[in-house]
């Protein structure tokens, strides 16, 4: 039976991943989609500790956290789509100018 | 707990995949796959309504969204000033410092999770049942979860307002 | 370890899929017939008696057909969306209940659920999947690399989870009056009848849900009225243009049987599941299948009698007619479940 270690090692190296992605991709949607590995590890380590504690908080939190990620998702691609049309590129290293 | 191993490695290995694939649309795909994998995780802790949320939202519906803006813009693959032909994660210079210091976050995190041995089962009863969580969700975090609505029509109204053509009129 | 349950449990769920595949081949034939009729002609006659190996004939000729592959067609994606479109479609009939419990005439010593899965969580199970077969068609549309299929595969897949809403407000409804999750508790929740005529189906309780339920249903498997993305007039078929042979097959069949995955759901929820008059607790099922083919029926009629919305009007219906008529019922429902305490 896996231990809440064990589940906290997954969630801790699933972030780490995440943040590599956020460092080392230069592709706007990569970014994106790494930001939301991150956050999957966050709502793991939330259940596991909600499991371990025996309450249900952990579950109500991963429920708002959710909610708050597809909001989040939904302005950033929006974000993005915006960013496309005007310079064509997805690279966030082309985006150097505060002038539009 | 082969079942959380193989859970664990579908997770670890389709996020590593996400973020060395070049193309987008197949990091959107490895990307559900990971939420499967972490879904499973969520069975194996008695929490199956967050599973099956998790499928429903993230899996079924941001996910599409996702795909959706890809497949719009057609994204092109990263073009910079370093050799295409090397894996993005191989390039030298700043990304590998950035790899650096995402194996030390990993190791850090480790170590400060695991300070304290927790190397036992899980003492206590689970609280699973969806009426439960209701329960709670309606009356101790009520006002979260009404707050969680507007945020929603404000991202919603916010999505639409920067996505729109500046030629709409 | 393999006790009779066991073992009666494994041959349930390989007869639920037989019986699923041979439900695909008889909506094909009855859908022809159906539709000839209603047309006033006499559909398929020649092969069998009747034409009834009609489908037959026609899964005979789709797998000797050339598998055709675009050039510029990804690969890997091309091959795996009809793949996603049909797993899906089956594995949402895991958690559907279709009958009492039964011990099979006395043959086993404990009664076993006629479900592949009990799971507690059923009705969102069941959406869940439904939120998944959505990435078959888009992928679908991508991968052929045409224009056809990309415009068809987006709009198809838009309509699907906009029309999921509508689909999930009108469960919640039910769920209101079942106070369960699992389809099992929900269907023993209709059991008996008022004044001993009336059934006491969610149906009578909850005629608006019903109805909406069964609209989002069309619109969530692509049929007609809503089948914009996929008519043959407007799209040159959609998302499956470039598909052929075994490929274009597994859209048809996941097609099917999600109608009639859509229609079982509808009368466990709605319609009673298999409680009926006359018959017997453990001869509930065929109760349960003449409901689904009342259903099935009624989702054939539809596609041959009303002309197509387009797609800007279906999108309008679904958005602003549906959903808000949908919160509605649902506020309306939990209104009377307060005031009446039922």
């Amino acid at each position: 039976m896996p231990s809440l270690n064990d589940y906290l090692v997954l969630s801790a190296v699933l972030f780490a991943i995440g943040t590599a992605g956020v460092f080392v991709r230069r592709n706007l949607i990569t970014i994106l989609l790494s930001i939301e590995i991150m956050l999957n590890a966050v709502n793991l380590s939330f259940v596991a500790f909600g499991r371990a504690l025996g309450s249900a908080d952990g579950q109500i939190i991963v429920f708002f956290v959710m909610t708050v990620a597809a909001a989040e998702a939904a302005v950033g691609l929006a974000i993005v789509i915006s960013l496309f049309r005007h310079k064509e590129s997805l690279n966030p290293d082309t985006f150097t100018e505060l002038k539009w | 707990m082969g079942l959380f191993y193989l859970f664990a490695a579908v997770a670890v290995l389709a996020s590593l995949l996400v973020i060395a694939q070049r193309n987008p649309i197949y990091s959107v795909l490895l990307l559900i796959a990971s939420f499967g994998a972490l879904s499973g995780l969520y069975v194996m802790l008695e929490a199956p309504f967050v599973a099956v949320i998790q499928i429903i939202v993230y899996a079924g519906a941001i996910m599409v969204l996702f795909l959706f803006v890809v497949m719009l813009l057609n994204a092109p693959h990263e073009d910079t000033d370093y050799d295409e032909r090397v894996h993005p994660l191989m390039r030298p210079g700043p990304m590998r410092f950035g790899g650096v210091l995402a194996i030390a976050l990993a190791l850090e995190l480790v170590w400060a999770l695991t300070k304290r041995a927790e190397s036992g089962r899980f003492a206590g009863g689970a609280v699973s049942s969806v009426a439960a969580i209701g329960r709670l969700l309606f009356t101790q975090y009520a006002f979260a979860f009404e707050v969680t609505s507007v945020l929603i029509i404000a991202a919603m109204v916010g999505a639409v307002v920067l996505a729109r053509r500046e030629d709409w009129r | 370890m393999l006790t009779p349950v066991l073992i009666a449990q494994i041959l349930l769920t390989l007869f639920v899929f037989f019986m699923l595949l041979n439900s695909a081949a008889i909506m094909v034939y009855v859908e022809r017939k159906v539709a000839a009729f209603i047309q006033q002609r006499l559909g398929p006659y020649l092969v069998g008696p009747k034409g009834m190996l009609q489908p037959l004939a026609d899964v005979v000729k789709l797998m000797f057909k050339e598998e055709l592959r675009p050039k510029a067609a990804d690969a890997f994606l091309f091959a795996l969306a009809p793949i996603i479109s049909a797993t899906c479609a089956f594995a949402a009939f895991a958690v559907v209940p279709f009958g009492a419990e039964t011990t099979f005439f006395g043959l086993l010593n404990e009664p076993i659920k006629l479900q592949v899965a009990d799971v507690n969580v059923a009705v969102l199970i069941i959406f869940a999947i439904a939120s998944m077969g959505v990435y078959g068609i888009v992928l679908a549309g991508w991968s052929s690399n045409s224009k056809y299929s990309l415009l068809g595969g987006l709009r198809s897949s838009a309509q699907m989870i906009s029309y999921e809403l509508s689909y999930g407000m009108a469960l919640a409804s039910v769920l209101l009056l079942g106070n369960s999750l699992s389809l099992t508790d929900i269907v023993n929740h209709q059991a008996g009848a008022w004044l001993h005529v009336i059934p006491k189906w969610f149906v009578f309780l909850q005629p608006v849900g019903f109805l909406i339920f069964m609209t989002a249903g069309i619109a969530e498997t692509n049929r007609a009225p809503f089948d914009f993305p996929e008519a043959e007039q407007e799209l040159v078929a959609g998302y499956h243009t470039e598909y052929s042979s075994m490929s274009f097959a597994m859209f048809f069949l996941a097609e099917y049987i999600n109608m009639v995955t859509v229609s079982a759901v509808a009368t466990d929820l709605f319609l009673g599941g298999w409680h009926g008059p006359l018959l017997p607790e453990s001869l509930g099922w065929i109760w349960f299948l003449l409901k689904v083919a009342a259903l099935l029926f009624f989702y054939v009629w539809m596609r041959w009698t009303l002309p197509r919305y387009r797609y800007d009007q279906l999108m309008a219906f679904g958005w602003k007619l549906l959903l808000p008529l949908s919160v509605v019922n649902l506020l309306v429902t939990a209104a009377g479940v307060l005031y009446f305490g039922a």
